[in-house]
């Protein structure tokens, strides 16, 4: 086993990958000198060089787009963009070409394009830089979408996102880029679509993404404390979904909370709660609760910001009400 | 023994028969099509270029093997100058598997990949940063091959041009980026959408190598192309390459054209028709005029037939290709 960061593991499969492969390579802005806006491409430069370390103009539309055509002609290419409030500005480009070539085409075109973003709530950067967009990409037909919680997962996941052959986008938390955990010497990928059950528990299951996995581990030793044992899945990928794997976590508990950081109202919560009444409602025991920010920009004063996203106390309340215990 | 200057006369002669060739197969085609969208056989809706085949078949003729080229809304010339045949490109517009994009793209997304079509785009403005990503490809792996974007003036104003322009001209890309400047943005005139009169100055400001030519002369759009596309794969950076062009047709087939004068189309049609001003140039006698329009006549009435016996595609066919 090694030892890694969240920011490290993402930085290993990006240069595993590009030690292999001549055809990975990375673009964004500040990337290289400066080593990422996050410091995850820091010492890339130096190894690999600016061929291959291209620093960008501040040109969203443009990097992005420049992915797709270099996949396209056939590289793997690897597009930071470097908070995903600003993947607004490459919507066009990633929505209406990323997704759509290959089947536009009737199948012809592959785009084998990784587009790593970051962002979140927890440090009070505005309304402009701290929003979770995750669920605005499971709209969109020809999409994966992939938002990692581990430092093992981050870098198992990235490495199957690279030698995917389509458009991924992959989110990076950036409240998660210090966490330090164990990981497999070996790297290995880990197959998009699979998620991960974290912790195992009998009465309510929490179906948990990004910052919120931690969140609702937290929350589950808690509800250890009041008799409640609490079951924690994180999907891992959220395009393709594993609703074998979340389905059947609820068959188990009989209950089941959704628990992310992007707004509530029609978000990812919503599609789980949707599939598991329809594939488990004869299991249900309790309506499904969902947990995420409330309906308004993330704000800036801390004390709005962290009133605004959930917290660990909010997953520990939803798990009380699925199990009568308010 | 002819002497070099007259065998150079006639590859001239020659290539120039060729080009008339081919624009009046696009000409044909394109007319087929208008006909058999008012017939009520064609789904969806469609843009022609009529008036704009010297463009296509100027520049896809100085294609190399290897080249690539993204295209826009108004792509049949370019698709079928790049060697698509007519009968895949019609099968397309009918829907049909046996089309180019097998009936999952149509008219405004014919794609080829194997001769180097990357995709016709319905999104003004939206196939330019692919075909710098694919020229930085082929400048990555030294493979000495050319990126081409088609694209109008209406999308010089369309922020993916400008980001584009920026991004190929800082890594000298391989790329050649043809302006078909028809003056008209679907139905806005240019003077209502530009704020210049000389285009070059959109590459100006990126220090980008800019060269502007008569889209209405196809030997002249052939010249240059060439010379585009040597200074790109020379590794000297990417061009930016205006032709005047004339649309000769509306925005969309049925388009009734409000916007424009009668008298101006009328006139255009008289004076700026690049398959008239050719056929005049080549000299063809009244004969060889009529066999070239009847052998392109019977090769777009052909693709219609062709079409036509296509195969529909399944229903449920509709959720392949999704993902690869």
């Amino acid at each position: 086993m090694a030892e890694l960061t969240y920011r490290e593991a993402v930085r290993d499969a990006m240069s595993e990958a590009m030690r292999r492969d001549e055809d990975v390579f990375i673009m964004g802005e500040d990337i290289a000198e400066m080593g990422g806006s996050m410091g995850v491409t820091q010492g890339m430069l130096d190894e690999f060089g600016p061929d291959r370390v291209r620093n960008t103009p501040i040109s969203e539309m443009a990097i992005v787009g420049a992915g797709i055509g270099a996949a396209v002609a056939g590289m793997r290419p690897i597009v930071e963009v470097m908070y995903q409030d600003f993947m607004t500005l490459a919507m066009e480009q990633l929505v209406q070409q990323a997704a759509k070539h290959r089947y536009m085409s009737g199948g012809q075109i592959k785009v084998p394009l990784t587009i790593r973003t970051q962002g979140g709530a927890g440090w009070s950067p505005g309304a402009q830089h701290a929003q979770q967009v995750e669920a605005w990409f499971l709209h969109v037909p020809g999409l994966k979408v992939v938002f990692p919680s581990t430092p093992e997962d981050v870098r198992g996941l990235l490495w199957s996102s690279i030698y995917d052959d389509n458009p991924v986008v992959f989110f990076e938390h950036r409240t998660l880029y210090g966490i330090k955990t164990d990981v497999p010497e070996q790297l290995d990928g880990i197959e998009l679509g699979k998620a991960r059950v974290h912790r195992e528990g009998e009465d309510v299951t929490v179906i948990a993404t990004g910052r919120l996995v931690h969140e609702s581990l937290a929350a589950a030793k808690e509800a250890d404390e009041a008799g409640i044992s609490v079951e924690v899945v994180d999907p891992r990928t959220l395009l393709p979904l594993d609703e074998e794997a979340l389905v059947a976590s609820v068959k188990k508990t009989n209950r089941c909370v959704v628990a992310h950081e992007a707004v509530t109202r029609m978000g990812f919560g919503a599609e789980v709660a949707a599939i598991v009444q329809h594939q488990a409602f004869d299991y249900l025991d309790a309506p499904i609760e969902r947990v995420g920010a409330k309906f308004a920009p993330i704000p800036f004063a801390p004390v709005m910001e962290e009133y605004v996203v959930p917290h660990a106390e909010d997953v520990l309340a939803a798990v009380k009400r699925t199990v009568g215990k308010e | 023994m002819a002497t070099l200057e007259e065998k150079g006369q006639t590859a001239t002669a020659e290539r120039l028969k060729d080009f008339l060739r081919e624009m009046l197969l696009i000409r044909r085609f394109e007319e087929k099509v208008e006909e058999r969208f008012r017939a009520g056989e064609l789904p969806g809706f469609l843009h022609v270029a009529i008036g704009q085949e010297a463009v296509a078949v100027g520049v896809c003729r100085a294609l190399e093997d290897g080249d690539v080229i993204a295209s826009t809304h108004r792509a049949h010339g370019h698709t079928i100058a790049k060697g698509t045949p007519p009968n895949e490109v019609m099968a397309e517009l009918y829907g049909k598997v046996e089309g180019c994009s097998h009936g999952y793209g149509g008219s405004m997304h014919l794609y080829d990949i194997e001769r180097g079509n990357l995709g016709a785009n319905a999104v003004v403005g939206g196939g330019l940063p692919g075909i710098v990503g694919s020229a930085l490809a082929f400048k990555m792996r030294g493979e000495p091959r050319v990126a081409v974007a088609f694209f109008g003036d209406g999308a010089t104003n369309i922020g993916t041009f400008h980001e584009s322009l920026n991004l190929a001209q800082l890594w000298t890309v391989p790329a050649v980026f043809v302006c078909e400047h028809n003056r008209y943005a679907e139905s806005t005139p240019s003077s209502q959408h530009l704020p210049i009169e000389d285009m070059t100055k959109r590459a100006e400001a990126f220090d980008m190598t800019a060269m502007t030519v008569d889209g209405q002369d196809v030997e002249a759009v052939y010249d240059v192309a060439k010379k585009a596309l040597k200074h790109a794969r020379d590794g000297k950076g990417p061009v930016f390459l205006v032709a005047d062009c004339v649309r000769l047709s509306g925005h969309y087939v049925g388009d009734p054209q409000v916007y424009r004068p009668k008298e101006e189309i009328r006139e255009l049609r008289q004076t700026r028709d690049p398959i008239e001003l050719l056929r005049r140039r080549v000299e063809l006698s009244d004969d060889e005029w009529d066999e070239m329009d009847r052998e392109a006549t019977r090769i777009a009435e052909d693709s219609v037939e062709f079409a036509k016996k296509g195969t529909d595609p399944k229903p449920e066919d509709a959720l392949k290709n999704v993902y690869a």
